[in-house]
């Protein structure tokens, strides 16, 4: 990050102020470098301005700032966000040149804005109006006739514009250029014709469009979904973290009259830096759609609604004779959408009263637990900083979008290395990072070649002279540290559903053997997976990141008996479940029949199951066709904590209340529990968040109570020792009302990281419910050990590999509930070479069929010049009941090869 | 990728090729587009963003500052008529008004047989001809009423075809020497771009 993008947050701590100047007759040290707007803030001293934002580079092109400095010839107008503070520079700020310049700029500004605030929706939170009143001149000499346009004109989906009130700050463009590094909108004609525009057939669709409605400083840019829903002084807010996926932006929920209208980002400096994308951002409609909103039965194709008491009997009946007939009869699914207090409760309930082990957070579309946990973890800070990172995962644009932000930000802006291994070219790539190709399923046999001593094989799928680059870059950069790999970070995922997870597992030991000082970063997507893992939502895996065996004794003597055995993970779990060797499959808001990549196992485990049992907070396939249903309440419906890629903790908040007689799933573990006889042991959210604290050993020191504490609102990463004494926290800042408009009422914004602040570590127990455990902590999971690479060739000259990707966008839950976002979904296509549409003789747009292992699907046929000819690229869970997707094919573990042809 | 014809899409490589930065060449190559198609189409600006590696939008952006780019159709001579100071005195508000009778368009408007677009403009240098006109950037003047209908008649005519190309175009010599960007290895002449 260079200084100017990231004001306060770039500039590391340990920087020493060494610069004096003095602002309005005070000395102040400022940092060498930093603007002269940023040094009279930290001074308290607020200047006005609009187009100047703190994670932008400054511009200077509003004139508001204007402030009297002094140069070798006297004092003279300079714009404080552009000019750098030098040594012995004198500011004045409020001198009556400087007023009267920032009057005049004011003036000329309301030359042709409208003067109906009243009307606008920016009114009442609106940087203009309130600068107008505290810096302007009160008054007009502009009496001619103002600018008219047509209005609103619909830029995208998403965003509106009303030319008339833009005043030109350039925020939303540079934004859409600089940061999202998409310009599709800019400026266009000139002097008083000057409008922002999109091209005429191009609208401003981009997965971060919001944020420019985020920072406009005047009510010309408004979203759809919040246009008009209410007025600044009937909000009600809460910091908050975004669970849409796992990067965990930090957001504030608002809410009117009880209903959720808004969110905003949180300017968190390790994290989203205030930026959202805008599925997280509009998101939380799902709140108000298909909610389940009490207990229900199934009867006949419907449901009907029971009360509480009466499902609480029928679930524990059915889970108690169950468990009663051995152990593992019980599977578990599910969990990421749960809070890590809600997933503890939950895996405690599994391992202690169901007397099973068969619990998966996962759907069989993400990595082994033991390797998300067991690996070195990066933070996002670590990875931005980073020597070189390299991908080894899906299109982080569509999965994990602000950490695509940040990386293509430090990528295009700040000179990051990046290398991305990626079987089809990827938005990182597309951006200027070095790509290595490789075909599915050979992932293992890439990174051998990239890490191994001799002379680099063949890799099928990747070119020579693209392997050769990457090996020199990712042996450049190994080099580098005290340990090998020291400053390489590897951003690991799933790209492909249809190619084996133990492919990337494999790739991830051998890049750890060959380099024990690179750290991960495991990109898994879903809101709180990480959370749901961490708390022991995995087989084999307990909470706080041990294995079952190695962490019996100690969990043995906090909770009581466990299961003797490693349970299965979500895939045999379900085919145990087709074959009759369960008798109870609960579902924690896992929808498996959208959402498993072989939707057809996950029929048939529905169908051959005993019973299903969901915990669900809308109706879904699944859950639709549960025979009990509980409801659970959803995002900003309960607090509690969630944990994001990192591993960094984060509070997240109530906003609203769930609806009808939803409950937060924690506290559904603990009814079950009761109902049966048992008891968990806590009966609130803080006894629960204690004993997490308490028992899981990478927790330590991470609690509700620490984490409220105002230094911490970023969160903490864990575990806490891991990250040495480097914490994340805030420092007391000023808030930029401008930079974030309508987020006043949070107190504090994203702060340099302090270093050496670390957070006291969680003594013994003290006075909390339940046996404390006895004996040491067990350890935390390894790296799990490399083996050797297999590899599987393809069928035969015309089939092509399959590439199972995922969209932003797709028919997952949150989104088809979300009444802004379900119709920005893509068509589902197939991607090929235009050579393989050639030899079908099939044009670019019109249907083919897919035919593979588990069944055909037709899917219109797209022509891709970027996609190897051997190779089909289609994407996931876009299909419908009529028209399957893409994953029916899917079957077994893959590789996948398929065939087209024409219909 | 498909609007713009060979011949341009050769220049427009070999323009691209004369600079460091690829998006130098944004401008000369509108007027390249506009040389083709008499005005900048949306196509052309496509076309123009992927050489140059930005986006249509910023095309756009860059091409309607500009006067002498326009996105929207034009007549095949663009008839400017200085309305700045030295030649509102020597009388160009009366060849303007003149003008605008003898095309019957008003000032912005392009004739229906597309041959002529009417625009007023600010002080074109030729305070020395005043009033002053531009036909596709030729000058003309003095240009009193009865030299315009003079001028409209013989550019409609064709007797002028030599001296004044149809709109777009800028000269109609190639230069080929002398344009090579120094030290730019690999970069290709003109004469052998693709
Ligand atoms: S639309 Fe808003 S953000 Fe964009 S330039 Fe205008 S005032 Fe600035
Ligand atoms: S990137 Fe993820 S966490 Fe951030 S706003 Fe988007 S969905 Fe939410
Ligand atoms: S010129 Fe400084 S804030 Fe705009
Ligand atoms: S005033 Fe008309 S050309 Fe200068």
């Amino acid at each position: 990050m260079s200084e100017t993008a990231v004001g306060g947050a770039g500039a590391s701590a340990e920087e020493a102020p060494t610069v004096s100047v003095t602002i309005d007759g005070v000395a102040v040290s400022a940092r060498p470098g930093e603007l002269v707007i940023e040094a009279a803030e930290r001074a308290g001293v607020f200047v006005p301005r609009f187009c100047y934002h703190p994670r932008m580079d400054p511009v200077g092109v509003c004139r508001m700032c204007l402030v009297e400095i002094s140069g070798p010839r006297g004092f003279s107008l300079q714009p404080s966000c552009y000019v750098r503070v030098a040594d012995g520079q004198e500011v004045r700020t409020s001198s009556e040149k400087a007023r009267k310049a920032q009057e005049g700029v004011l003036e000329f500004l309301l030359v042709n804005h409208p003067l109906d605030c009243p009307v606008c929706d920016k009114g009442g939170e609106c940087p203009l109006q309130d600068q107008a009143l505290t810096h302007g001149p009160g008054d007009t000499r502009f009496v001619e006739e103002k600018r008219h346009w047509a209005k609103p004109i619909e830029i995208s989906p998403l965003v509106y514009l009303d030319r008339e009130r833009c005043i030109q700050c350039s925020r939303c463009t540079r934004f859409a250029d600089e940061v999202a590094g998409e310009a599709l909108i800019d400026f266009a004609f000139r002097g008083d014709a000057i409008e922002v525009a999109t091209f005429p057939s191009r609208p401003f669709s981009s997965y971060f469009s919001g944020n420019t409605v985020q920072i406009c400083p005047v009510g010309a840019l408004t979203a759809a979904p919040y246009r008009f829903a209410s007025r600044p002084w009937d909000l009600e807010q809460v910091e908050t973290t975004c669970t849409s996926c796992a990067v965990g932006c930090r957001i504030v929920a608002q809410s009117s009259a009880g209903k959720l209208v808004r969110y905003l980002g949180v300017d968190a400096d390790p994290v989203n830096q205030s930026w959202l994308c805008d599925r997280g951002r509009y998101g939380f409609e799902a709140n108000g759609e298909g909610r389940v909103s009490s207990p229900s039965r199934r009867k006949g194709e419907g449901h009907e609604a029971i009360r509480w008491p009466e499902a609480l009997r029928q679930v524990a009946g059915a889970l108690q004779a169950a468990a009663a007939a051995g152990e593992g009869r019980v599977g578990v699914l599910g969990g990421a959408r749960l809070t890590n207090e809600d997933a503890y409760a939950w895996a405690k309930l599994a391992r202690t009263v169901l007397r099973t082990d068969h619990v998966d957070a996962q759907l069989d579309d993400g990595l082994p637990a033991a390797t998300v946990l067991g690996l070195p973890r990066a933070t996002i800070d670590e990875a931005v900083h980073a020597r070189l990172v390299v991908t080894l995962a899906g299109d982080l644009r569509e999965e994990l979008p602000v950490l695509y932000l940040r990386l293509r930000r430090a990528l295009a802006h700040d000179g990051l290395a990046v290398l991305e291994c990626s079987s089809v070219p990827q938005a990182l790539s597309a951006e200027g990072a070095t790509r290595v190709g490789y075909l599915p399923g050979e992932v293992a046999r890439l990174v051998g070649a990239l890490t191994g001593d001799a002379e680099p094989g063949e890799v099928p799928g990747a070119d020579r002279s693209g392997v050769v680059t990457a090996r020199r870059m990712l042996a450049a950069a190994a080099a580098g540290g005290a340990t090998r790999g020291e400053g390489v970070v590897v951003v690991l995922g799933r790209p492909n559903l249809a190619e084996p997870a133990v492919g990337y597992a494999e790739a991830a030991a051998l890049l750890h053997a060959a380099l024990p000082g690179a750290r991960f970063l495991p990109a898994l997507r879903r809101g709180n997976v990480h959370g749901a893992l961490e708390m022991g939502l995995a087989p084999g895996v307990l909470p706080g990141r041990v294995g079952l065996e190695e962490g019996r004794a100690w969990y043995e003597s906090a909770w009581g008996n466990l299961p003797g055995a490693t349970g299965r993970g979500a895939r045999e779990l379900l085919e145990a479940a087709a074959a009759g060797e369960l008798d109870v499959l609960v579902l924690l808001g896992a929808d498996p029949l959208a959402d498993l990549p072989d939707p057809d196992l996950a029929r048939r485990a529905l169908e051959g199951v005993g019973s299903v049992v969901a915990v669900a907070s809308h109706w879904d396939a699944s859950s639709s066709a549960a025979q009990l249903v509980l409801p659970a309440a959803a995002a900003d419906e309960r607090s509690g904590s969630t944990t994001n890629l990192e591993g960094r903790v984060t509070r997240v908040a109530q906003k609203v209340v769930p609806p009808g007689t939803a409950w937060p799933a924690w506290t559904i573990a603990v009814a079950l529990a009761a109902e049966m006889g048992d008891d968990l042991g806590f009966d609130n959210l803080e006894t629960l968040s204690a004993e997490i604290e308490r028992v899981a050993p990478s927790q330590r020191g991470i609690d509700l109570d620490v984490l409220g504490r105002p230094a911490h609102r970023d969160g903490l990463v864990a575990p806490i020792a891991a990250v040495g004494v480097r914490v994340g926290r805030r420092g007391p800042r000023l808030i930029d009302p401008i930079a974030t408009p309508g987020i006043a009422s949070v107190e504090e914004q994203g702060a340099p990281l302090v270093v050496g602040d670390a957070v006291a570590l969680g003594g013994q127990p003290a006075g909390i419910a339940g046996a404390g455990p006895t004996g040491s902590r067990p350890p935390l999971l390894g790296p799990p050990a490399s083996s050797v690479p297999a590899t599987a060739p393809r069928l035969d000259a015309y089939s092509l590999r399959l590439v199972v990707g995922r969209t932003l966008y797709d028919r997952g839950t949150l989104v088809a509930a979300s009444p802004s976002l379900a119709p920005l979904r893509p068509e589902a296509t197939v991607r090929v070479h235009p050579s393989v549409l050639e030899r079908l003789g099939v044009r670019d747009g019109e249907p083919v069929r897919v035919t593979g292992p588990g069944g055909a699907v037709e899917l219109a046929a797209s022509a891709d010049e970027a996609v190897a000819r051997d190779l089909a690229v289609a994407t996931a869970r876009l299909g419908t009941g009529e028209r399957p997707g893409i994953e029916s094919l899917v079957a077994g573990e893959g590789p996948i090869d398929v065939r087209l042809e024409t219909i | 990728m498909a609007h713009l014809d060979d011949e341009t899409r050769r220049k427009a490589l070999a323009t691209v090729a004369l600079y460091p930065e690829r998006r130098s060449a944004l401008i000369p190559l509108c007027h390249l587009a506009q040389a083709q198609d008499g005005w900048l189409t949306p196509e052309a600006m496509e076309d123009i963003a992927e050489l140059v590696g930005v986006t249509p939008a910023e095309v756009r952006g860059t091409a309607t500052f500009y006067d002498m780019l326009h996105t929207e159709p034009v007549g095949r001579y663009v008839v400017a008529v200085c309305t700045n100071i030295a030649c509102m005195l020597s009388g160009a508000y009366e060849t303007l008004e003149h003008a605008e009778e003898r095309l019957g368009v008003h000032v912005g408007q392009t004739t229906e047989d597309g041959m002529f677009t009417l625009e007023d403009a600010e002080c074109l240098a030729g305070c020395d001809k005043a009033p002053c006109i531009q036909v596709n950037h030729r000058f003309f003047g003095p240009v009193d009423p009865p030299a315009l209908d003079r001028l409209v008649d013989d550019l409609a005519s064709g007797a002028l075809d030599e001296v004044v190309p149809p709109h777009g175009v800028l000269c109609r010599v190639e230069r080929t020497v002398g344009l090579e960007a120094a030290g730019a290895a690999g970069v290709p002449a003109a004469e052998e771009a693709p």
